[in-house]
């Protein structure tokens, strides 16, 4: 296919997340962030139909509400979904979120609690929020706005917010529940935890970039998936549903520099 | 029946090392007039229960926390609570952090009058290495499912903003979310409401809007008088979070002695001086509805 628009690295991502959420069925998208949320609403109109999004407040919406939209052109209402019955659509595992992680170690456990020993942080954030929740209940992708090891570190994450493929932290004998990761998004490539007893894995790598460059930015062995292809890029039609749903382009501000989807190969 | 009292008057039945639930939810219908009486009083050794807003982060500045159970601190647009993230970091606070359901089914256990609740989240996560007194069970039915067994949070007393409340405690509650307040105000069991106008007789004066109650009031014990006084957190559908003023209340975490001039500039002697400090109940009133 021959490209005549040129797009921005950002709007690569927002195409390669939304690829998440195609084949998920009629579930509850949230996407959680600037980059996540227009994914989410990209699946909806480009690749699921039957997605439930939200107002990220307490209603669903059958159409994806644009960033920045002013009240009087907010679509309408299909339903409530208050707070407490976001709780019981994650439980019944009918939700697949993307979210946002500080941490993430090769047993696909994020962190956003906090940096350094928890019990005297050297940075607090948030606090676990609902990640421990939404990792053994529903499937959960993430998207990461910089790729480097600070990000994807070596051992484990300083806390573990989102359970992931790690024994360390359950009962011998205990049954498990099912870990459901679906894609995880970064400047330099997408990724999942596909591998042989889910080892993470390189699915495709954004146009220009490396695997020896990806796999130095990260803090554990990395495996090539068997198809390990170049990341698709978004279609004319994708950009023009990309705009819709981020008029203002507050999607410029959320990759550092807001490189192009293309990037020159290093001399 | 008459359970009005002044703000002094209710926060002056609270009392050093309580348990106190708070309603709302990070920067949204948060009892911000009750919390800022707390801060012009003696109290302290606090333990706030709270899906936390900006009225952890306040608290905790003054001194008056000794601990904290929450799912998460934040003020939303604003992501990170500088006044909590503060005291944390410097090791000043005892904690029990929670996975945002786990929090649910602990005051929905306390609200049932049951121990624990039984559960499957904080599973395989940190919540429990953490959280050491949280107990893990076998189910009866089948041993190889494990459970958490999340205990009873049961606040001695909960503080919840509303929007009309009459002076026997009937309460109703417009917006579009009733977040978590029906729960804590059952888990406690005791409530101090504030509420943006207090009514004779809700019946009377708002039977069509009977529908919007999340508690009956044999929960509530006092009913405070606090227009506007959910401010700087959104008071649904009246006015909006005031992110000017929690980036000013910010800021000044970032300055030596920011806390003492948040007080004296703000926090002030009492709440129609603070109202006024802030810009005034029509500038309030003016604060758009968030949208997200």
């Amino acid at each position: 296919m021959i490209h005549t628009e040129t797009f921005t690295l950002a709007e690569l991502m927002i195409t390669a997340a939304a690829r998440a959420f195609a084949d998920d069925g009629e579930v509850m998208a949230n996407g959680i962030g600037t980059l996540p949320r227009i994914a989410a609403g990209l699946a909806k109109l480009r690749l699921n139909d039957r997605l439930l999004l939200t107002d990220g407040e307490a209603f669903s919406v059958e159409e994806p509400i644009p960033l920045g939209c002013a009240p009087e052109e907010r679509p309408g209402h299909a339903g409530w979904f208050p707070y407490g019955r976001v709780f019981e659509c994650l439980w019944s595992g009918r939700r697949h979120a993307m979210v946002t992680p500080v941490q993430i170690d090769r047993f696909a456990q994020a962190n956003i609690s906090c940096l350094g020993d928890f019990r005297k942080p050297k940075v607090q954030m948030l606090g676990v929020r609902g990640f421990p929740g939404n990792s053994i209940c529903h499937r959960n992708s993430m998207l990461v706005t910089s790729h480097d090891r600070r990000t994807f570190v070596p051992g484990e994450v300083d806390v573990v917010c989102s359970a992931g493929f790690n024994d360390r932290l359950w009962p011998d004998g205990a049954r498990r529940p099912e870990i459901r990761i679906g894609l995880v998004v970064t400047p330099l490539c997408v990724m999942d935890f596909g591998g042989p007893d889910h080892a993470p894995q390189v699915r495709s790598l954004h146009p220009g970039v490396t695997f020896d460059e990806v796999a130095a930015g990260t803090g554990f062995e990395l495996l090539r998936a068997p198809d390990l292809h170049e990341t698709a890029m978004p279609t004319a039609e994708d950009l023009a549903v990309i705009r819709r749903l981020d008029p203002e382009d507050q999607r410029a501000g959320a990759v550092k520099g807001n490189p192009q989807g293309i990037r020159e190969k290093a001399a | 029946m008459n359970k009005q009292k002044s703000l002094r008057e209710a926060v002056r039945s609270l009392h050093d090392g309580m348990v106190i639930g708070v309603g709302g939810w990070g920067a949204r219908r948060k009892p911000m007039a009750l919390v800022r009486e707390i801060l012009r009083s003696d109290l302290k050794d606090l333990t706030l229960v709270a899906y936390g807003g900006p009225e952890v982060g306040m608290l905790c500045a003054a001194g008056k926390v000794r601990k904290v159970i929450y799912g998460f601190v934040s003020l939303d647009r604003i992501p990170l609570e500088p006044y909590f993230r503060k005291a944390r970091e410097a090791g000043a606070i005892e904690v029990m952090e929670l996975d945002e359901g786990m929090f649910l089914l602990g005051l929905r256990a306390a609200a049932e009058g049951v121990p624990f609740a039984p559960t499957r989240l904080g599973m395989g996560t940190d919540v429990l290495t953490y959280n050491p007194d949280l107990r893990l069970i076998a189910s009866p039915y089948d041993a190889q499912d494990v459970l958490v067994a999340m205990p009873a949070l049961k606040p001695d007393i909960s503080l919840i903003h509303v929007s009309r409340a009459d002076r026997r405690g009937n309460v109703q509650t417009d917006g579009r979310d009733p977040y978590f307040d029906n729960l804590i105000a059952r888990a406690s069991g005791r409530v101090i409401v504030s509420a943006e106008e207090v009514h004779d007789r809700l019946d009377l004066s708002h039977s069509d809007m009977a529908h919007k109650s999340l508690f009956d009031r044999s929960v509530v014990e006092t009913v405070v008088a606090a227009p506007l006084g959910a401010h700087p957190t959104t008071a649904h559908d009246a006015y909006g979070w005031d992110m000017a003023h929690l980036k000013t209340y910010c800021d000044g975490a970032r300055q030596e002695g920011g806390w003492d001039a948040y007080m004296s500039d703000y926090v002030g002697a009492d709440e129609p001086a603070y109202l006024e400090r802030v810009g005034g109940a029509d500038a309030i009133r003016n604060l758009s509805i968030p949208n997200l």
